[in-house]
Formats: structure tokens, sequence, C-alpha cells
């Protein structure tokens, strides 16, 4: 099957199907690839919850901030976290304000620090999905073997499966996921397949070049019009059906799930991973953020992530909220849906 | 041995910091007056003038430093102007702590890259502030626009060709791996473009406008080119050169080379008809091998710039929104 005759598939008739893309690098490659343009108007690809600074509660935030503002203590967080709004403000809008935040560009960076400056406690802003979550274990035990105690983590760390299996029974709409390619590297391609076989939705797992998802879109598509529910890994040269053992056996010694509130949706029960028993006292009052301090605005960010509305159905969108001046998290990062729409769509 | 307060009190210390340092370096018959100000020939050109401020870390780079830095991109920006560097002032700001030796490397790169730029370094200034052994170059340059061409957007057409010299992102994926101590082969693409626009204005190469693709990249030039002459732009995705390990890294970070930070590429808009003889005149540089036509002006009124992708989509390039970050996951 080679691309062109995919490609004329995709644009002909088809009858009406919602494809939900979990991942946020995903939306980022279909918008850069013009992938929309190439489909028929009956195919439309919904932007998921795939983007962990976009799930952030408000109040992490804030207490991000908390910690940047205790005398002795440095706060060390990934860039894109920087303009999520708070109740109150953004990360960087309190570093202006004199709070200690570093940007760092991985977490091993603690390490260095932390050593460094015995007399200052390092809070690093541990948030993501399981790709990253096992780069915060060897933290912890570096930190062991090192000797260190200086270090703590704010944990907003998210399980995929428990969002997309409240997805799936909230929301009938979605006929077909594109599994996120990352997540599904720890996880392996065998993971989905509880879901498509109790909802009755086909899976394909997909790379990240806009030739990878425009075939699995047109798999996808075949296996809906054929009614079909599979999981079908197009991603084989990365992702393992049993994806990989030694991360997954770093989360399981290090972490244990827990309830987590997402921004925009509520609670999602074992949705968190949170720092267990034997590792709880280098926890920075993570548990303690069960609920959201979010003030009341038009932000409609929660059901831009359920793809229940694309952001350009949101009031703010464009007008309230630029990435320049984000009132909701899908517009700060680049892997946003609000800000992809925004930078690719505008005009 | 490292800077310290004193060095910037203006006394003994400063002046031996001036006279074993910068004077070994930067000495010429303007600077060597020592008056407040410099008295420069009058030229029957029009005169250019830029200035630009150089905060890089880390200080020294593969590929270059913050003083050669500092020359090619004030250079870089009169050349894009189609003006020859003549002049150019240095100030810098030390950071106590800094260590005297990086400094002594820093000042002989920017004096080797001014000499060999052919710009005449007239007057300086140096400052000491508290911190944490940084440094901070300001350059300001004068240049006259001797070959007559009124080049700039102004000049821009309906069907003009859009060019650029070379591989995008070198710069800004070099110094993003020394932050974050990737190791890779990654050099800084910082050089002086004077010789390839020389090489052009001399052909007779019908220029219209130039640009250097520095902090924004290649998207932000073509939006501020648009804006500026309101006209669409349409590019090729195919056409836009990435060298592979570039790619790599931007892949792996989630980073677009569109929007990165390049030192020693720019973006030459010719009419379409010379668009060859430009491309050709490029490529004989050593710094432009990897020329390209990437696209040409379209519409005129709708100040629109769209790329055609790779797998035959269309989509809009807007300008870079917030800092380029790598991504969480």
């Amino acid at each position: 099957m080679n691309l062109d005759h995919i490609r004329k598939e995709l644009a002909g008739d088809h009858q009406e199907l919602k494809i939900m893309e979990v991942c946020g690098t995903h939306t980022s490659s279909i918008f850069k690839n013009g992938i929309r343009s190439l489909l028929s108007p009956k195919i439309r690809l919904i932007s998921g919850p795939g983007c962990p600074v976009c799930v952030t509660p408000a109040s992490y935030i804030d207490k991000a901030i908390e910690w940047a503002m205790t005398p002795n203590c440095v706060l060390l967080t990934f860039g894109d976290m920087m303009k999520v709004p708070g109740s109150e403000k953004s990360l960087s809008e309190a570093k202006a304000d004199g709070a200690k935040v570093e940007i760092m560009y991985s977490p091993q960076e603690a390490l260095k620090k932390a050593a460094a400056n015995p007399e200052l406690t390092y809070v690093i802003a541990c948030v993501g999905f399981e790709t990253t979550i096992p780069s915060y274990a060897l933290v912890i035990q570096q930190m062991e073997r090192s000797g260190l105690t200086n270090i703590r983590f704010l944990t907003a760390l998210r399980r995929v499966m428990p969002a997309l299996d409240f997805i799936c029974a909230t929301d009938n709409e979605i006929s077909a996921f594109i599994a996120p390619g990352h997540v599904s590297t720890i996880l392996g391609s065998q993971a989905y397949a509880g879901l498509a076989e109790q909802y009755m939705k086909p899976f394909a797992v997909a790379g990240f070049e806009g030739e990878h998802i425009l075939i699995a879109i047109y798999d996808l598509v075949k296996q809906v019009e054929n009614h079909k529910h599979e999981v079908h890994n197009l991603y084989p040269s990365v992702v393992k059906p049993e994806g990989n053992a030694i991360a997954l056996t770093y989360i399981s010694d290090y972490f244990e799930a827990g309830p987590a509130f997402w921004r925009g949706i509520g609670v999602i029960e074992d949705s968190g991973l949170y720092l267990n028993q034997k590792y709880r006292q280098y926890d920075a009052g993570s548990t303690d953020l069960v609920g959201d301090a979010q003030k009341s605005t038009n932000c409609r960010c929660g059901e831009v992530i359920l793809g229940k509305i694309n952001p350009d159905e949101c009031p703010m969108f464009g007008k309230a909220c630029t990435p320049a001046k984000a009132q909701g998290p899908c517009m700060v990062s680049s892997e946003g849906t609000c800000g992809i729409w925004f930078r690719f769509t505008r005009k | 041995m490292k800077i310290v307060m004193a060095h910037g009190s203006g006394g003994n210390a400063t002046r031996e910091l001036i006279k074993d340092l910068f004077h070994k370096y930067l000495a010429n018959d303007y600077l060597d007056k020592m008056e407040d100000s410099a008295i420069l020939p009058v030229s029957k050109y029009p005169l250019a003038m830029t200035t630009d401020s150089f905060v890089v870390t880390p200080l020294e780079f593969p590929g270059g430093n913050i003083g050669k830095l500092a020359v090619c991109g004030t250079v870089n920006d009169l050349w894009m102007a189609g003006a020859e560097p003549q002049y150019l002032t240095a100030g810098f700001i030390l950071e106590e702590g800094l260590e005297i030796d990086l400094l002594d490397r820093v000042v002989a790169s920017l004096s080797k890259t001014a000499k060999e730029a052919g710009i005449k370094i007239v007057a300086g200034d140096t400052k000491v502030v508290q911190g944490n052994g940084g440094l901070y170059i300001n350059t300001a340059g004068l240049g006259f626009r001797k070959s007559g061409k009124q080049i700039g957007t102004d000049a821009i057409r309906k069907g003009d060709a859009l060019i650029v010299s070379g591989d995008l992102g070198n710069h800004h994926a070099c110094i993003m791996s020394q932050r974050m101590e990737i190791a890779n082969s990654i050099q800084s693409d910082c050089e002086n473009l004077g010789p390839m626009v020389d090489a052009l204005l001399q052909a007779g190469v019908e220029v219209r406008a130039m640009r250097d693709i520095t902090r924004g990249g290649l998207g932000t030039v073509l939006n501020e080119i648009a804006e500026a002459s309101n006209h669409a732009i349409e590019i090729e995705e195919k056409s836009i050169p990435v060298d592979p390990e570039v790619k790599s890294f931007c892949d792996i970070l989630g980073l677009d080379p569109l929007y990165m930070a390049n030192e020693g590429k720019f973006l030459c808009i010719t009419a379409q008809e010379h668009s060859d003889q430009a491309l050709e005149i490029l490529k004989q540089n050593r710094l432009g091998t990897n020329a390209r036509l990437i696209g040409s002006v379209a519409e005129t009124g709708r100040p629109l710039v769209t790329v055609k992708t790779r797998l035959g989509g269309k989509r809009i390039i807007d300008v870079l929104y917030g800092e380029g970050l790598p991504r969480i996951c």
C-alpha cells in the first residue's frame, strides 16, 4: 500500500468518524504536516488529554510557588511549566516577584546542584506521563547512592490508561484512538488490548512522522469501516508488545498509584503516581493535592482535552487567551491543543 | 585570575586590565587616542547603523564564543542592509568572578573576527558588576551602502524567489546541547556573512531584501517580511535545509528547526530571474554550499506565510510564541 493510495483513500468519501490522538506530540505533528488538509471533512481528528502540562491543576502550581518562596529552597522545573496559570499567578510571574525558580532540562541536574549547595533544598516539579517517570526514579536511586538528602519531589505524575478508560467510559462518540507513541514505548502496545475489547474501539500505535500518522489514520478508518476493534502496532521499531520492562520496574519500585486531579476533568481514580511509602520522605506535599484551586473563568480546556469541542469553540480562544497570556493550560505548552491550534490555524 | 569589583573602579586595576588585555588585542589609531569619542571620516555613501547585545551562555561553544558572536551579529546586520561594515564599538559588562583567561580568549576572538570582517573597533567600554562570572557584550556598528541599491522589504515584488544560505538551527542546537550537556558534534554556524553578500552585490544580482536568520528562526523572519512587504509567502518544506544531526536533536526534544536561531545564515530575496545566479554564487562560498531555493513571494495584500508539507498538505507558519523549550514528554 503506497502513500499516494492512502492519501487518495483518506480524501475520499467516508462515514462520519472521530479519531482521537491522545498524545500532544501527535497533535503537533498532525498540524505541522498539514494532515487535516489531506483528510475528508468527515474524518475528524480530536486532540486528547496527552499533554502533561495541560492537565496539571492550578493547586499544583500554587504549591510549587510556595516552595519557591520558601527560604533556602529552589524549585526546578521544565520550561513549559513556567507559564501555566496557578490560582493567582504562574511560576514565571512568581519568579519575577522573587521566587527561586530554575529551569531544568533534565531532572538529573538536581543531583549536581544539590551536591554543590548542601545548604539548599531542591524541589523538582515532576510532571509527566509514564515516559518521564523512570527518570525521576533514577534521581532517587542516585540520591540514595550518593547520600544526598536535599532533594524533594513535587509530583503531578499521571497514568495514561485510567484517563483513556475514563474517556471510553464517558464518551461514545470517539470511534478510534491513535495511541500515544512515547508512552507506548514504556507500556507496550498490548496495554490497550483490554480497552479495545471492552469498549470495542480500535487502537493504532503510531510514530511521529507525518507518514506514520497518516498510515495510522488509514488503519483506524479501515478498522471502523470493517467493524473491527483491534490494537495495531504501527511503530514496531520502537514499541514492543510488552513495553520496556526495565522502565516499568523502575516505576513500580518507586511509585504507587492513587487518585489524581486532572485539570478541567476532575479526579480520576488510580490515575496518579506518587512516591511509595519507602520513599515518601522525599515527597514535597504531592499527595495533599487532590482538588483544584482554579478560579472560575470561561476557559473550556476541560472540554478541549476530552475532545468535546475544538479549541476555537472556546470563547476565550485567541482573544483573552493566547500563548502570550494563557488563561488555560492547553494554551501554554508547545504540545497543548489550544496552543497548537493557535499557532497553526489562526488567521 | 578572576575579575573583581576593583577592575571596574576606574582606578589602577581598570587601567591595568585595559592595558594588559583589551589594548593587546584591540589597539588601533582610533582607540589608542583614548578620547571620549572617536572622530570618524564622513563618506559620500548612505550610512547604516545598528546595535546588538550578546548574552549567550555558555560563553564558549563549539564553533565560536561570545566575542566572535558579538562581531558577526553586528557585521551581519549591516550586510543585510547592503552596507559594508566600517566601524564597531564594543561595550563589555563583566561579572565579578569571571576568569581573566576566558576574557582574554573572548577579546582575542573578537579582535580576530573584526579584522577578518574589515571593521575597525573605534570605541569601547568596560564595566564590572556583581554576579557569578558572566560576561555580556554590546556592539554597535556603522557601515556604508556603497552599492547604491535600495535593499529592503519595500523592494519585494510578487514572484520574487526566496533563498536560504544553508542548514538551519545549528547555533541554537549547539548552544542547547552545551547547556543540556548532550554530547554530539553539532557546531554553531556563527560566521561573518559578508563575503557571500558582497559576492552577490558585486555580481549585480537583483537582491530585493535580506535578513539574517537569528532569534525566532526562519519562521519568524518570513512572517516579518510578509508583514512588512504585505505579501503572502509560500515555501516548500522539502526544500528547507537541515543538517541530519540537528534534525535528530530537534526530533528528540520536540523543537522545530524553523524557529531555531542561527548566527551565520541569511534569507535572500531576489528577482525570480536572478535566483539561479544567486544560488550559484552562494554555493561557491564555503558557508553557502547548502544554499537552497525554498519558495517564492505570492499574493500581494495578504501577509500570510504557508508551507507545502512533505506529505502534500498545507499549513500556516506563524511567528514563534514564547521561547522554544524542550517538551516534557
